[in-house]
């Protein structure tokens, strides 16, 4: 439904030059300055500490209200609770009312974005001015913010210069200071001349009934300061329990939104202080609810109010760096605001949007509250499939993925009819359901042979000590064969006997990363069965998505389906899983295995994996090992950012996969070396296409592959 | 742990002094309304919020004659026609170079946030490590309007640039005094 005009806006945002480049550089310089910002600074103990205080706060939501609604009420402000977001209009409306009041100026506060506040007061007659800077220029160009800390970043100066020029009716260069100077002295007059100031919170203290704001511009003072007047509307998700808690959060703020120690402006105000003629004046406090409470209450989002509203998550994105947030997201921009808008808005809401998020983990190690944002996508992914079904096609193509025989069966027969056009193990165009990805990347030749067959072929050396059993999972059984091999080759160098399970099948990962868990619980079931055997000592992949599904997903999805009956089983398999690099770091550590260095070795870069490096933590041990075998490792820029596989992303979103891929491709070339080694055989397929595609002679290689050639054979058994 | 401040504070834009006692801040203070051409001219003038730093040394009819504009009878209006505002702050915090205040008496956030360039004096002796040191001492139901000022006024919303002095200071001019209050 929503999907063609989505199609639409994203190739609109992708059209857009400036957008690009804004976001990229803005997105390049973040990383340095949140990097500088936190030096001295132990990230890990403060998130421990970020997670208990909001994680407390969000099981004590209610009793935190009554709480500072009790303090500040002492305090002498009037304090309104609902969960009602037109209650808040009404309440506004008619404080607007009884006061005349004509004209508001605000700080810049995002609940009253989610409420659409200034439309409402608009329709009332009153003049509304937003008075952060962003906030600003995009109620002046009628646009909404694009991201929650810089409102406008998807304008450039020039087009900032337009729309004030509009305001002033005066022609104005293109100039930065010039142009915040004239929004100085034009918002001045509106400070002055507000009857009624409108701000946001960044904490509220239940214990002493206080709002905390920070800011940099210093409006929120100004806000808060010269109307007679003041309004604050405050989330329920600011309450925290103590004030002793607002240290840790603006410790995490401002480097993580900013990269500052601090910001400029940090006010606590207490109840009403003095106005600017001295006398009193009136503070209400508006508590908004508006499904937070329920929220709290769901086990799988609850971890969505400890947010801060950093933008940590949207700055290091390579999905939002391409399209900005207009497009991926709502009110609250990003991944986030994809499962805010489903609470606030409605699940519906938020279909389009989270279908955007490609599952690289990129805002994961970046949070300070340690939200774990993709994972509450695929659970909006499971609850929207549930609620609306999948599409036909899509399930099809699931169910046929799970089937082993017919789906080799369908990629080879569709590969031998391509076969005069196959050109060095690639094939240009596949006519199957996945044909649209060919656009930007060759796809490598399907095997004649899948390595389930190949497998029969080795023999196990003799007076083996431990045993693995492999785990090859579809495009390593299909589509790359030889890494199956080198992985046996390894192994079996180290003394381990490898055994192929031939029950295995899909191990769920599209199923799961599409919200059809039925079918991921199916898949997680039945390689369960093929692997319960005591007598192996590992289940190895040479696939990390794969790994990551056998050791952390089979459980969640089993569990998630009802199938409490199967954790046990589950979590048996799961102690045995390893990825390919670390399983054989530990083998040569345990002194099992050597790795004959080669001198005069060609210099590689390394491509980090999204579910390696996030979720298994393992980008150390295939370094490690790369450099036993005589490697030079030259690093690339950006090792760790996703290459736009994102498994079925790169069929749904090519053109954003696309150039995903392509800086991929720019890092790699940069380097100058002549292979790029990896882990994972999704990537292989995205980047080694690409590369194949752009007619570049940089090759891909699997570290298993790299190091088969530097093991000595095993001595076949008689 | 001043010289932290110091760092930390001049790194946000501040300018940074530390002065041994009152009489020499005093001279300094002056010394900042010269520079900045106050006179009795609207978004000229200068307006004084006295504390108890320099409270005991500050003879307001000389110096009103000497900085015509200068007013120490601080009002909405005349604080948003002046260029200069001097306040002074009742601690300073070293890891971030921020200065905070009770900020409950409306004249002080009026002096330091319509003015262009803002003079803070604090004691050098109230410097507290962080935020934390602060909370732990502050109770926000006596300070009820608690203001933590790090640096001038600053944005980056355009194109990312940062700018210096939005709506409030483009100058913060912070003065340390050493020696006991009172003391000249």
């Amino acid at each position: 439904m929503g999907a063609p005009d989505l199609k639409q806006r994203v190739a609109d945002a992708l059209d857009d030059g400036s957008l690009a480049g804004a976001l990229g550089r803005f997105n390049e310089a973040y990383v340095a300055s949140r990097a500088k910002a936190y030096e001295g600074i132990d990230f890990e103990a403060l998130r421990d500490q970020l997670v208990a205080i909001k994680g407390r706060a969000a099981s004590r939501l209610e009793e935190l209200a009554a709480e500072f609604e009790a303090q500040a009420t002492r305090a002498g402000a009037k304090v309104f609770r609902t969960s009602d977001p037109e209650e808040v209009k009404r309440y506004l409306g008619k404080l607007c009312r009884d006061r005349g009041v004509r004209r508001v100026a605000k700080s810049k506060s995002m609940a009253t974005e989610e409420i659409q506040l200034n439309a409402f007061l608009e329709k009332e007659g009153i003049q509304v001015a937003e008075t952060d800077l962003g906030e600003w220029i995009v109620q002046l160009a009628g646009q909404r913010p694009s991201h929650m800390v810089m409102p406008a970043i998807h304008l450039s100066k020039e087009q900032v210069a337009g729309i004030f020029s509009r305001e002033v009716k005066e022609e104005l260069a293109a100039d930065i200071p010039g142009l915040v100077a004239l929004a100085r002295r034009e918002l001045r007059e509106k400070f002055l001349a507000a009857d009624l100031g409108i701000t946001g919170a960044n904490v509220a203290v239940a214990e002493t009934g206080t709002l905390v704001v920070v800011t940099n511009e210093g409006n929120a003072r100004l806000v808060s300061t010269l109307p007679p007047i003041q309004v604050a509307v405050v989330g329920v998700e600011k309450l925290v329990e103590r004030l002793v808690d607002v240290g840790p959060i603006l410790r995490a703020l401002p480097r993580s939104a900013t990269g500052q120690l601090l910001t400029s402006y940090v006010s606590m105000f207490t109840g009403p202080a003095p106005g600017a003629d001295g006398a009193s004046k009136e503070l209400h406090i508006i508590l908004l609810d508006n499904r937070r409470s329920e929220m709290a209450r769901d086990p799988a989002f609850s971890q969505a109010l400890r947010c801060i509203r950093c933008a940590s998550c949207v700055n290091v994105c390579p999905v939002y760096r391409l399209l900005g947030g207009h497009v991926f997201g709502g009110v609250y921009t990003g991944g986030i605001g994809a499962i805010l808008a489903a609470w606030f808005d409605a699940l519906k809401a938020s279909k389009d949007v989270q279908s955007l998020c490609i599952q690289c983990g990129a805002c994961i190690p970046v949070c300070p509250t340690r939200i774990d944002i993709p994972d509450m996508i695929v659970e909006l992914r499971r609850r929207l499939a549930k609620e609306e079904g999948h599409p036909f096609i899509q399930k099809a193509a699931l169910r046929m993925v799970n089937d082993r025989r017919l789906f080799h069966g369908m990629l080879r027969a569709a590969s031998k009819v391509q076969k005069p056009f196959a050109k060095k193990g690639m094939i240009r165009h596949l006519p199957f359901f996945f044909s649209g990805m060919t656009e930007h990347r060759s796809l490598p030749a399907i095997a004649d042979v899948p390595f389930r067959d190949r497998f029969q072929k080795i023999e196990q050396p003799p007076g083996s000590t431990g045993k693995a059993a492999l785990y090859a999972g579809c495009l390593v059984d299909f589509a790359y064969p030889g890494i199956g091999e080198a992985v046996v080759k390894v192994l079996n160098a180290a003394g381990v006997e490898v055994v192929f399970p031939e029950a295995q099948t899909c191990c769920g990962a599209p199923a799961r990363y599409a919200g059809a868990f039925d079918v991921a619980a199916r898949n997680a079931m039945d390689n369960i069965a093929a692997f319960e055997d005591p007598s192996v000592a590992w289940v190895v992949s040479a696939c990390p998505t794969c790994t990551v599904a056998l050791r952390h997903e089979f459980l969640a999805t089993l569990r998630t389906e009802g199938h409490e009956d199967w954790a046990a089983r589950a979590e048996a398999l799961a102690a045995k899983v390893r990825d390919f690099s670390s399983l054989v770091k530990e083998l040569v550590d345990a002194g099992r295995l050597t790795i004959e260095a080669a001198k005069d070795l060609e210099p590689l870069t390394y491509h980090d994996s999204c579910h390696l490096k996030r979720k298994l933590h393992a980008h150390v041990p295939p370094r490690q090992l790369l450099g036993e075998a005589g490697y030079e490792l030259r690093e690339m820029k950006d090792s760790d950012t996703c290459c736009g596989m994102g498994g079925s992303y790169s069929l749904k979103f090519p053109e954003i996969s696309r150039p995903i891929l392509d800086r991929k491709l720019d890092n790699v070339r940069a380097t100058g070396v002549g292979t790029v080694a990896m882990d994972c055989p999704g990537c292989m397929l995205q980047i080694g296409g690409g590369l194949h595609r752009a007619g570049d002679s940089t090759r891909t290689r699997h570290v298993a592959e790299l190091l088969a050639e530097r093991v000595e054979p095993a001595t076949p058994g008689r | 742990m001043f010289e932290l401040f110091r760092t930390k504070a001049q790194a946000v834009s501040s300018e940074v002094h530390r002065v041994p006692a009152a009489g020499p801040a005093l001279d300094l203070v002056l010394a900042v309304l010269d520079r900045e051409g106050v006179a009795d001219v609207r978004g000229a003038r200068a307006v004084w919020c006295e504390g108890p730093i320099l409270g005991g040394l500050v003879d307001q009819a000389t110096l009103a004659r000497r900085f015509p504009g200068l007013s120490f009878d601080v009002t909405r209006e005349r604080a948003a026609e002046s260029r200069v505002g001097i306040t002074e702050f009742d601690w300073a915090l070293a890891a971030t170079g921020t200065i905070a205040q009770d900020a409950t008496d409306p004249r002080l956030r009026l002096a330091s946030m319509l003015t262009e360039t803002h003079v803070a004096l604090f004691r050098t002796s109230t410097l507290l490590p962080d935020l934390d040191a602060l909370l732990a001492r502050v109770d926000p139901r006596k300070a009820r309007y608690l203001a933590c000022v790090t640096g001038p006024s600053r944005t980056a919303d355009i194109e990312r640039v940062l700018t210096i002095g939005v709506h409030g200071p483009r100058k913060l001019v912070v003065i340390a005094v050493d020696g006991e209050i009172g003391v000249a």
